[in-house]
């Protein structure tokens, strides 16, 4: 165990599993999407590449021995996250490209065959970990199918979606599969990421990779407002949506602007019968990775005032990525017991019943 | 300055062309025949829905002379209301939406000289923005030539929303215009570009659109910095107008923990990048959008870190507020205030009252 571990339970809700290889992928994918994979390949909303930090976004030591990719070799996850930190349990976040696919019967495809492998190779070996259940989320019939097939398994613990969708997820394209995960009782998880085919900012393409992963809170604050100008949560009512890897920073701020614009324009929303921000701090819960870092210390207390979502924030590392945060020195500040304690583990022991 | 009336110095007033039509006196022969043979209208704008309480045109259309209706209404309305010293217009009117290049520069040229006849030379507390066909940069940049060296043109006026971030090297032309005739650019909310207004797709309600509209000036005030506009241009100056502020300070700590993780992406950013929203970065007041107690206020106007930041704007006439307090952050201290109402714009646009 590593020495700064602290002797607290630890649930760690961004952790991210890659796929090592086609070979695996191709014991999972029947052989006409096999074909399909070696003929065409994936086609997805290219022209927004932003080379990353470091290759595959990955700490330097996160390589495994066994030559797998970062987040591609059980072992090698279980020793450095796991132990290392004394994880209880942690949240598989799985960042291949299902929902992104166009191809939308070769996306269910992806998706089936994640989904299996996920549940053989990591979920039924190592008991610490459950995971998140990919979808082919463009398509709200075929995501629920997904849902129906695999939703049950207890194991998994959320439906995984990525930040930039085609629409605004509060379009109505998307309401069939909110339908199944309430159904399954599974929150929505809406990671950062993807590609929906416009740009990245309201304002087109940006130049730098800095401004892709700084700019990426634009399209949660954007996913935020739609789910709840829409109504979603009024048609499910029981429907919980998880923001992972986004911040938390501009959602005070959001709330604001959102709440007055609404009280200006709510004849825009008919079916919203309370404050937009009663809906959020209702129906929303958030991973801390990556923390907020004001510039005094003393702003981050004012922050989780201003927030008012003590309950909600739920620790995560993003591990193996390189923007990774260590649970010993993730918090700006000393949180009081009792708020540590619920962020590092209570909140998502609860919203994922673990 | 008196204690009852402290100096006002409105920073977003809305000038709005009544009609093409208005126009035609300063549009040569060649733009008259093809607006009338081709039925064109106006820019594509869906920034002020037609009949919602955001349409300045609602306030303008009482009376017979459009545009004599329209100062007198916004003297009696505005200026004198708030006693302003000075007013900035921000004419909304989208010349950059308009494809035919030709077309949005005859516009622009057209609009600005409607500005100076039609309200900067009949009203002495008004300055306005040269606007501009922001789509051809080069274009823009001589329309800023133009009428730079007009005293009462004291901004160059750009939507929010574009093709490209503000930072992209394309616009440059427009930015060293603006530096050499010493003006302000200002970013205004709205503009309509054929691209969604989110990076996950277009909103469906407006209340939607106009909420979000916040993420899409985040995005600018990013790529302004990090792109290395302020390096290219170090006495550039940039207002950020109806776009709201108190997203501010979650910007700055966002953008600065990026900085130290990846400013090897753009190593000509050689300060924090709120060290440059401190100098180079104004906001306008309107829409307040502040939290829903006083004590969370006064935290964000801590966390600003910057008593300079700020600039009072009405926003008429869509302004939702019929007193001076209402339209400022709750509980401000005198001092700040009288920055915000008026110093901080006097400085920033550096204004003197008598032309």
């Amino acid at each position: 165990m590593n020495h700064l571990a602290v002797a607290q339970t630890i649930i760690d809700c961004d952790i991210h599993n890659a796929m090592p290889n086609d070979h695996t992928l191709f014991k999972y994918l029947p052989s006409r999407w096999r074909y399909h994979y070696e003929t065409i390949g994936p086609r997805v909303h290219w022209g927004g590449n932003y080379p990353r930090a470091v290759p595959n976004a990955a700490r330097l030591d996160s390589w495994p021995p066994s030559g797998l990719p970062p987040g591609g070799d059980l072992d090698f996850l279980r020793s450095q996250l796991l132990d290392n930190w004394n994880i209880e349990i942690g949240i598989l976040n799985c960042l291949y490209n299902v929902g992104g696919e166009i191809n939308l019967d070769f996306a269910a495809a992806l998706a089936q065959a994640i989904n299996d492998w996920q549940i053989s190779e990591w979920l039924e070996p190592e008991p610490r970990l459950r995971a998140s259940l990919l979808v082919p989320y463009e398509d709200g019939e075929l995501a629920a199918a997904e849902i129906s097939r695999v939703g049950s398994y207890n194991r998994f613990a959320q439906i995984l979606l990525l930040a930039r969708t085609r629409d605004p997820l509060g379009h109505r394209r998307y309401w069939k599969m909110y339908e199944a995960a309430a159904q399954y009782e599974l929150p929505i998880g809406i990671h950062f990421g993807g590609a929906g085919g416009g740009p990245l900012t309201g304002a087109g393409f940006p130049s730098y990779y800095i401004e892709d992963h700084g700019g990426m809170p634009q399209a949660f604050y954007a996913q935020v407002v739609s789910l709840v100008t829409s109504g979603v949560f009024e048609i499910f009512p029981t429907l919980k949506v998880v923001l992972i890897e986004g911040g938390f920073g501009w959602l005070p701020p959001l709330m604001w602007r959102l709440d007055a614009t609404w009280l200006q324009f709510k004849d825009e929303a008919p079916l919203l019968r309370r404050l937009p921000s009663e809906y959020i701090r209702n129906h929303f819960w958030i991973t801390t990775q990556p923390m907020e870092e004001p510039s005094q210390r003393h702003f981050f207390p004012q922050l989780l005032e201003q927030l008012a979502m003590d309950d909600r924030l739920m620790f995560a590392t993003d591990y193996p990525h390189w923007d990774f945060d260590a649970p010993f020195r993730a918090f700006p500040v000393k949180l009081a017991q009792p708020l540590e304690r619920k962020i590092m583990a209570e909140n998502a022991r609860l919203l994922y019943r673990l | 300055m008196n204690v009852l009336h402290p100096s006002v110095i409105d920073c977003d007033l809305h000038n709005e062309l009544p009609s093409l039509q208005t126009l035609y006196p300063y549009l040569a022969p060649h733009w008259v025949d093809y607006c009338n043979e081709s039925g064109f209208t106006e820019p594509d704008s869906g920034d002020y829905p037609k009949n919602s309480r955001l349409n300045s045109k609602l306030y303008f259309s009482d009376g017979i002379d459009l545009s004599s209706s329209a100062l007198s209404a916004l003297r009696t309305q505005a200026l004198d209301v708030w006693s302003s010293e000075i007013g900035i217009l921000n004419c909304a009117y989208r010349v950059s939406s308009v494809h035919n290049s030709d077309l949005a520069a005859a516009l622009a040229t057209a609009l600005n000289q409607w500005q100076i006849i039609e309200w900067l030379n009949l009203e002495p507390r008004l300055r306005a923005s040269i606007v501009v066909p922001s789509r051809q940069p080069e274009l823009a940049a001589r329309e800023i030539d133009r009428f730079g060296d007009h005293p009462s043109f004291v901004q160059v006026i750009l939507p929010v929303r574009s093709e490209a971030p503000y930072g992209n090297r394309r616009y440059d032309p427009i930015f060293s215009a603006a530096v050499r005739h010493d003006l302000v650019v200002g970013i205004h909310y709205g503009g309509s570009t054929g691209s969604p207004s989110t990076p996950a797709g277009w909103a469906l309600t407006y209340l939607e659109e106009s909420a979000g509209m916040a993420q899409v000036f985040q995005s600018q005030v990013m790529s302004l910095i990090v792109e290395g506009v302020f390096d290219r241009f170090p006495t550039l100056r940039v207002a950020l107008i109806e776009g709201g502020w108190t997203w501010l300070p979650s910007l700055m700590w966002r953008m600065d923990k990026e900085w130290k993780g990846l400013r090897h992406n753009t190593p000509w950013v050689s300060r924090l990048p709120s060290v440059y929203i401190h100098e180079h970065l104004r906001f306008t007041t309107q829409p307040l959008d502040q939290p829903p107690n006083v004590r969370q206020i006064q935290q964000l106007m801590d966390q600003l870190e910057s008593e300079e930041v700020l600039l009072f704007s009405s926003n008429y006439p869509n302004n939702c507020f019929s007193k001076l307090e209402q339209a400022l952050p709750t509980g401000l201290g005198e001092i700040v205030k009288g920055k915000i109402l008026a110093e901080n714009a006097r400085g920033f646009y550096k204004l003197t009252k008598n032309l």
